[in-house]
């Protein structure tokens, strides 16, 4: 029978793996694109796995310091996809 | 009166004509006059204490530390000089009433006369040097104002430059010279100084002090070779002339000459120097003021002769000397200023001042030319006028002077000196007032009213009055004299009278003034052969040598600062690399102290990440928008970087800056190409490549080395963290240096946040009001546009997200003190969330529920932020000191209330009102002509039951 903590230990670990893959991933498709969309897609891609980077940093240190990192990047880092999906549909972002 | 408030009166009264400039002209030079007055009356107030033999000071600790304090002192000299500053000022006020037209804003005048005056007066009532030379520059300034009035005349604002770049400079020596004479006598008191002759002339620094001193007083009375700007300041307002420019302001550096003539004279250097100097200046001044037709460059160039009479009798170092000069600073402001006045009168009625078009205005401006004529005589040396007595102890004292061998060359130099002053006052009258009546003039010459001669004749009245009855200004000049004197040398036993027997002065005297009629005479031959010479045009050597150095510093600007970006990296990487390199070559530097942390696979994917989005922008670079969303990469992976290595404040701050970049740079990119043609050639993409390179490895290397040392200095972090809440009541170190340690640089930083955007703004304005509006207005999308303006899904999320952040910025800015956070941070997140609501329901719509313009958010955050530093005073601390408290309110728990809150509060209001403004700014350039505005939040909205409004569809 695995101890919480151990057990806690190897979900982080998994975490950090799975977003780090994600995070390579869509860097691999921002890269090769082809469309902008796509590019824009990635970078939301790899903000959302900034934001789980955050997170999982805060668990394996033990503090909560940087879930206010966390949550300015969830609440502000959707207006910047939203400004670059104007941009490519509207030319304009403030109409 | 106290000293103080005759010096602070004519400043504090400078708000005067301004605020009753709209009740009137009789009003606002009332005012001023009332001002002028009172000062005057001040000072007469003291004169019963001076004639006891006192010498009245007042002394306030201003910069201890630095030695600048308020120390005023009134000796006969300061008296007789304010005397005549403000006794002037009063007739120049009266006159200038009159002189000015209708056209002339005469609030503004008189302000600028009254700075002047208070100016001078402070200068002459200065006991400490460094206050001295704050008031010296004053009066550059103001002059500086004064000369440039009339701003539409190109000439006034040459003039006007001119005058203060020489002066300024000689100021600038001046300081030099003062810092040095301070240091030799240990003390910025003129009353201390003044004690220290031996210590002082003997000092190895006595030469270089005596020199930048002297540069300084020759600039501003306008010696040789400095002479030159004094005429081209004539281009003022004719009472600016003959007030600053006879009987003021170019005294300022005789004034100085005589203050420090204790200290300063005697010296073999001074000896040289100085009448030198004086004599070259007056008989260079006299020869050119023959030839001049105008009547005000006359009258300069005459002005340059008498100063540089008066310069020579200070240089030859002997109480006579003295004494002539003090009687003869007397004189020539009587009879200088009324001449002014006359000229201005003339050309007030005239409408001219060339004296080839005037002649025979005797008969249509009889008091006009009276006056004039009587002014003129005693300038030329007349007896029974006041300049005869003066010009006649000049002559006595040239004789006793030897300068460079013979002893007949002073004297000899003197009369033709003289003999050309005789010419120039003779053509003055003779020209302009004598022969027949012309019917070619320009206006219709008539006398003036009577405020307008009323000033002149009081002159005048004096010139005579002092020419036939010399004795009664005997014991004034004296007293002054042996202020001057300051107990070097007793004040010589001589009696100011008009006939001192035949003696060899009057011989020259006579000399001169046949020779001056003799010349008249000959005039038109003299003048021909004059126009006719090659000589140095003053103006154009200095336009020259300014031009010179405009033309250097463009070269070297234009060389370094081209306007291309990546000149000024390679610079900057080159010159930091090379100084790098020096410093590694030649510097010691700690050995390794820490152990480089084990590599994480976190931190391995974050590098690689960074270093992935950098080489494919590299090669990407040229599609603009691609190059956006990598930068997007490169903020998220150091946001992250930023938390993963603990600066959880840099993280949030980089999170929302790169949010409003991103918004901010779409908003420019709009008006680009999509894609940055090629421009640079091979061999200049590699030149950069390798400096990119090399910069790039040098700043790895040093960080390596760095991370793996130890400072070589103790950190100041150290500080910060002891003293954070001690100090500064917070825990939050970070945000205790924004707001507290370092409070002073981010007011700085606030404010000149808020500059820029307004700037924006400005450049906004000024291009929607430009001929680029109608392009802009026209503006067709150059690709097709798809989806809705304002689609309701995001309408709907933003309203929501609104609250949201709002409240998050507020918790944000709240716990900012002691936890991460901040008023920098809420500001950007406050300022997202608005944007947000801009871009899902457009700009219309969103400004027109803008309540408080961005520019007034923006001063209200720099407003309380300096009214916080300034609170810090009532409890009597430095500005930007904070205060702390612990406070309950029951049933609440107990929470801090530090004054740096109002200060954050600051911080949060201006990133607020400059991140809003410059967007609202970029954003109002995109507005375009046929695109109507929207009157509803979005596009289509269900609950709505009119038709959906007019859309621009996917064209």
């Amino acid at each position: 029978m695995m101890s919480p903590e151990v057990f806690a230990d190897y979900a982080l670990m998994i975490a950090f793996v799975a977003v780090s893959v994600s995070q390579l991933l869509a860097m691999v498709r921002l890269v090769i694109g082809p469309g902008a969309g796509d590019r824009i897609l990635a970078l939301d891609t790899m903000v959302i796995n900034g934001i789980g980077l955050i997170v999982l940093v805060g668990l394996y240190q033990g503090t909560q310091v940087y879930f206010e990192a966390a949550l300015i990047f969830a609440m502000l880092g959707f207006v910047s996809t939203v400004a670059y999906a104007r941009f490519l549909l509207r030319g304009d972002i403030i109409e | 009166m106290s000293l103080l408030l005759i010096v602070a009166l004519p400043f504090l009264g400078a708000l005067l004509p301004g605020i009753l400039n709209s009740a009137g002209r009789q009003a606002c030079a009332g005012g001023t006059l009332a001002v002028t007055l009172t000062a005057l009356i001040g000072l007469i107030s003291n004169i019963p204490d001076l004639m006891a033999g006192e010498v009245i000071t007042q002394r306030f600790e201003w910069l201890p530390a630095l030695g600048l304090n308020v120390t005023l002192m009134l000796d006969p000299l300061g008296a007789f000089f304010a005397a005549l500053i403000l006794g002037i000022g009063t007739l120049i006020i009266i006159y200038g009433r009159y002189y000015l037209s209708r056209n002339d804003n005469m609030g503004e005048f008189f302000t600028y006369l009254l700075l002047f005056q208070g100016a001078m007066v402070g200068i002459v009532l200065s006991d400490n040097i460094l206050l001295l030379l704050v008031f010296w520059e004053l009066t550059s300034l103001s002059s500086f104002l004064l000369i440039g009035y009339w701003k539409h005349l190109p000439e006034g604002r040459q003039g006007a430059r001119m005058a203060l770049t020489v002066t300024g400079m000689g100021g600038l020596a001046m300081i030099g010279g003062m810092m040095i004479l301070g240091q030799i006598a240990g003390s910025y008191d003129l009353s201390v100084i003044l004690q220290n002759r031996e210590a002082i002339q003997s000092s190895d620094l006595y030469v270089p002090a005596l020199i930048l001193i002297l540069l300084g007083c020759f600039t501003k009375s306008a010696q040789f070779p400095f002479h030159f700007w004094l005429p081209h300041a004539m281009a003022a307002p004719t009472p600016v002339s003959a007030y600053l420019h006879s009987a003021t302001m170019v005294k300022a550096g005789i004034f100085l000459m005589a203050r420090m003539w204790p200290v300063l004279s005697g010296t073999p250097e001074w000896f040289y120097i100085v009448t030198t100097a004086g004599l070259i200046t007056m008989v260079l001044g006299a020869v050119i003021a023959l030839f001049k037709h105008d009547l005000k460059a006359l009258l300069a160039f005459s002005t340059v002769s008498h100063l540089g009479l008066i310069t020579m009798l200070l240089g030859t170092g002997t109480a006579f000397g003295v004494l002539t000069a003090v009687f003869h600073i007397l004189n020539h402001a009587t009879f200088k200023a009324a001449l002014f006045m006359s000229a201005g009168i003339v050309d007030h009625e005239a409408h001219t001042r060339d004296i080839r078009r005037l002649g025979g205005l005797r008969h249509l401006m009889p008091i006009t030319a009276a006056i004039a004529t009587v002014a003129a005589l005693s300038m030329a040396g007349i007896p029974l006028f006041n300049g005869f007595i003066s010009k006649e102890m000049m002559l006595e004292e040239t004789l006793e002077t030897q300068l460079f061998g013979p002893h007949w060359l002073v004297p000899a130099i003197a009369t033709f000196g003289a003999l050309f002053s005789a010419a120039y006052s003779f053509r003055f009258i003779v020209h302009t007032f004598f022969g027949p009546k012309r019917d070619d003039y320009p206006g219709h010459p008539h006398d003036p009213n009577k405020g307008m001669w009323f000033s002149p004749a009081l002159l005048v009245t004096l010139v005579v009055i002092i020419g036939v009855a010399p004795f009664l200004v005997e014991p004034l000049v004296k007293t002054v004299a042996g202020a001057v004197l300051g107990g070097v040398y007793a004040v010589p036993d001589y009696h100011l009278a008009i006939w001192h027997g035949f003696k060899p002065p009057l011989y020259m005297s006579m000399i001169a003034v046949a020779g001056g009629l003799i010349l008249l005479a000959m005039h038109k031959g003299a003048q021909a052969a004059w126009d006719a010479t090659p000589r140095p045009e003053a103006k154009t050597i200095f336009e020259g040598i300014i031009a010179f150095f405009a033309g250097l510093a463009e070269k070297i600007t234009a060389t370094l600062h081209d306007g291309a970006f990546t000149r000024y990296a390679a610079i900057l990487s080159l010159t930091i690399t090379a100084l790098a390199g020096h410093a590694w070559m030649t510097g010691n530097s700690g050995g390794r102290v820490f152990e480089p942390q084990p590599m994480t696979e976190v931190a391995l994917l974050g590098w690689v990440a960074l270093v992935a989005a950098t080489l494919f922008l590299v090669f990407k670079h040229r599609d603009r928008l691609v190059a956006l969303i990598l930068m997007g990469i490169i903020g998220t992976v150091v946001s992250v970087g930023f938390a993963y290595f603990s600066a959880p404040d840099l993280a949030m701050t980089q999170i929302s800056v790169e949010v409003v970049t991103i918004i901010l740079m779409l908003l420019a990119l709009n008006f680009l190409p999509d894609v940055t043609p090629a421009e640079s050639s091979a061999g200049h993409k590699l030149g950069n490549a390798v400096v990119a390179v090399l910069g790039g490895l040098g700043a790895a290397a040093l960080t390596y080395h760095l991370l793996l040392g130890d400072f070589v200095q103790n950190s100041i972090s150290e500080y910060h963290l002891a003293n954070s809440y001690k100090g500064g009541g917070g825990t939050n170190v970070v945000n205790v240096i924004l707001v507290d340690f370092r409070g002073f640089d981010t007011f700085g930083e606030i404010i000149v946040l808020g500059i820029a955007a307004l700037v924006i703004y400005a450049l906004t304005e000024t291009l929607l009001n430009g001929p680029v509006r109608a392009r802009l207005l026209n503006r067709v999308p150059d690709k097709p546009l798809a989806g809705d303006r304002h689609p309701t899904m995001m309408v709907v999320l933003t309203r929501i997200m609104m609250p949201v952040v709002l409240l998050v910025g507020v918790y944000i800015f709240l716990r900012g003190h002691n936890e991460p956070g901040g008023g920098f941070i809420a500001g950007l997140v406050v300022a997202i969330a608005v944007v947000m609501q801009y871009m899902a329901s457009g700009f219309a719509w969103a400004s027109d529920r803008q309540r408080y313009p961005y520019h007034g958010i923006i001063g209200a955050g720099v407003l309380a932020a300096g009214l916080t530093g300034i609170g810090a005073w009532f409890t009597g601390h430095e500005f930007l000191t904070s205060s702390f408290g612990y406070f309950r309110i029951p049933p609440m728990e107990k929470f801090e209330l530090a004054s740096a809150m109002g200060f954050d509060l600051g911080v949060f209001l201006a990133v607020v009102g400059a991140v809003m403004l410059s967007l609202e700014s970029f954003s109002r350039l995109a507005r375009r002509a046929h695109v109507p505005d929207s009157d509803y939040p979005m596009d289509i909205d269900p609950s709505r039951e009119e038709e959906t409004p007019n859309q621009e569809g996917a064209a």
